[in-house]
């Protein structure tokens, strides 16, 4: 009892290290090095051996700066709406396998409880929106709720797509079921397809950034925020963007599992090395495409995900149930 | 406490002592930072003119739409989650179960896209 109530408290503790320093801290610079490198730029190099102490000076700046509660705002939903978003992106880690055993919990309904857990994110983002008392910033909000919930869906049926094949929920059994049978690879393809288009637009990045559109919307739903609860959407945004990516590596690209079986060190240090080595290659990914490509219109937006989204998922989950029901 | 107690205790202890910790900073920056009030600072941003009106206005209802057939389809989902645990055991009759289901549900889909429920206009 006692060595299990330490485990909790140890996990939570180690999980939002990592979460603040591995992916926060490092993924804002891992940003801005790449979007640099994309345009030819070089990026931060000043602060700390080519930059690297960058993010954690803007960290220190941030915790020396005054908050400000706009004009009207609702003063308890200003405040509630970052921890909201921040500790939804952090409640998702529970369920990331990142080696064999190396898992927070591994819960029987696994997958469904992330897919719970990161759409609790819209709630944050809508009441942020809406307590900042800013027309920018409302919009934004309503913008971020309208495309996160149509692209839940798609991504909510890749995900469907791939535990039917593997037969169940747990992460942590999925990464044991793959490699999956050969004849279900044209499903699980185009799952792994639609959970990428669907990803990039539930995380709010181009070319799904209407939400924080800055040339019409400023910074949408978080133009209002001052120094430290900016910093807690960031987390939330970073730590969601590491946490769908990871699902990501969970349900199509093996897990913690290595290319050929070859073992290195030992499986718990192999399997973490692959799992995060795939995991920051999937990040890079999605800022590669962020940096690359241009915004698209709402009507557009919308329409992929309803019109063609939505409809080849559905029937791709169909496809994958009618090959594991006649062949197993 | 273990199996499935067991496991909520983790969610809720990620819920909790994450919020707490997610909170913690707050602290230094109420030590740290500067605190000065004149009212123009607490002005919300407009793109440099004043503010005027209330930012809690009407909106349009097409927000209300998308949220409406989403709702219809994200309880759906809830139903094939367990669907596809027991897909394997179940076979051929489970399939044919889902596919009625999940037609139903498309005829859902069109019958939203005909009514123009999926135009941003």
């Amino acid at each position: 009892m006692m060595a299990e109530a330490i485990r909790v408290v140890l996990s939570v503790v180690i999980v939002f290290t990592f979460v603040a320093v591995g992916v926060a801290l490092f993924l804002v610079l891992m940003e801005r090095k790449v979007s640099a490198w994309v345009q030819a730029r070089i990026g931060p190099r000043h602060v700390g051996p080519y930059g690297t102490l960058q993010t954690l000076a803007d960290l220190l700046k941030l915790l020396q700066k005054e908050h400000i509660l706009p004009a009207g705002a609702d003063r308890l939903m200003f405040g509630v709406a970052p921890v909201v978003v921040a500790v939804a992106a952090l409640m998702s880690y529970v369920v990331l396998p990142w080696g064999p055993g190396v898992i927070v919990r591994d819960l029987g309904v696994g997958v469904l409880y992330f897919a719970a857990v990161l759409s609790l994110e819209v709630v944050g983002i809508l009441t942020a929106g809406w307590a900042s008392n800013n027309k920018y910033a409302l919009l934004g909000g309503l913008r971020s709720a309208a495309q996160m919930v149509s692209y839940e869906l798609p991504l909510g049926f890749s995900i469907l797509t791939v535990a039917a094949i593997a037969g169940t929920l747990s992460t942590v059994r999925i990464v044991e079921a793959q490699p999956y049978p050969w004849y279900t690879y044209p499903s699980v393809l185009l799952a792994g397809l639609v959970f990428l288009v669907a990803a990039t637009a539930e995380s709010n990045r181009i070319p799904f950034d209407l939400p924080e559109a800055e040339s019409e919307l400023v910074a949408g739903y978080f133009s209002e925020y001052s120094p430290l609860r900016f910093a807690l959407f960031q987390l939330g945004e970073y730590g969601s963007l590491f946490a769908t990516s990871a699902l990501f590596v969970t349900l199509f690209l093996g897990g913690w599992r290595g290319p050929f079986g070859i073992p290195f060190v030992g499986p718990v240090v192999d399997g973490l090395f692959w799992f995060l080595l795939k995991t920051y290659a999937v990040v890079f990914f999605f800022m590669w495409v962020r940096w690359t490509y241009p915004r698209f219109r709402i009507d557009q937006l919308l329409n992929v995900s309803w019109k063609l989204l939505l409809p080849l998922s559905l029937a791709n989950l169909l496809l994958a149930g009618l090959l594991v029901a006649w062949s197993g | 406490m273990k199996g499935v107690p067991l496991d909520w205790a983790y969610v809720a202890a990620f819920a909790l002592l994450g919020s707490l910790l997610a909170a913690l900073p707050f602290a230094v920056v109420w030590l740290l930072a500067p605190r000065s009030s004149y009212s123009q600072k607490r002005l919300t941003y407009e793109s440099g003119v004043i503010p005027f009106g209330d930012a809690w206005a009407q909106f349009h209802v097409r927000y209300y739409l998308y949220g409406l057939v989403f709702l219809l389809f994200d309880i759906e989902v809830i139903f094939i989650y367990p669907w596809t645990v027991v897909l394997r055991q179940l076979g051929p009759l489970a399939f044919v179960e889902m596919l009625i289901f999940i037609v139903v549900l498309a005829v859902g889909l069109a019958y939203a896209w005909r009514k123009g429920g999926l135009e941003w206009t």
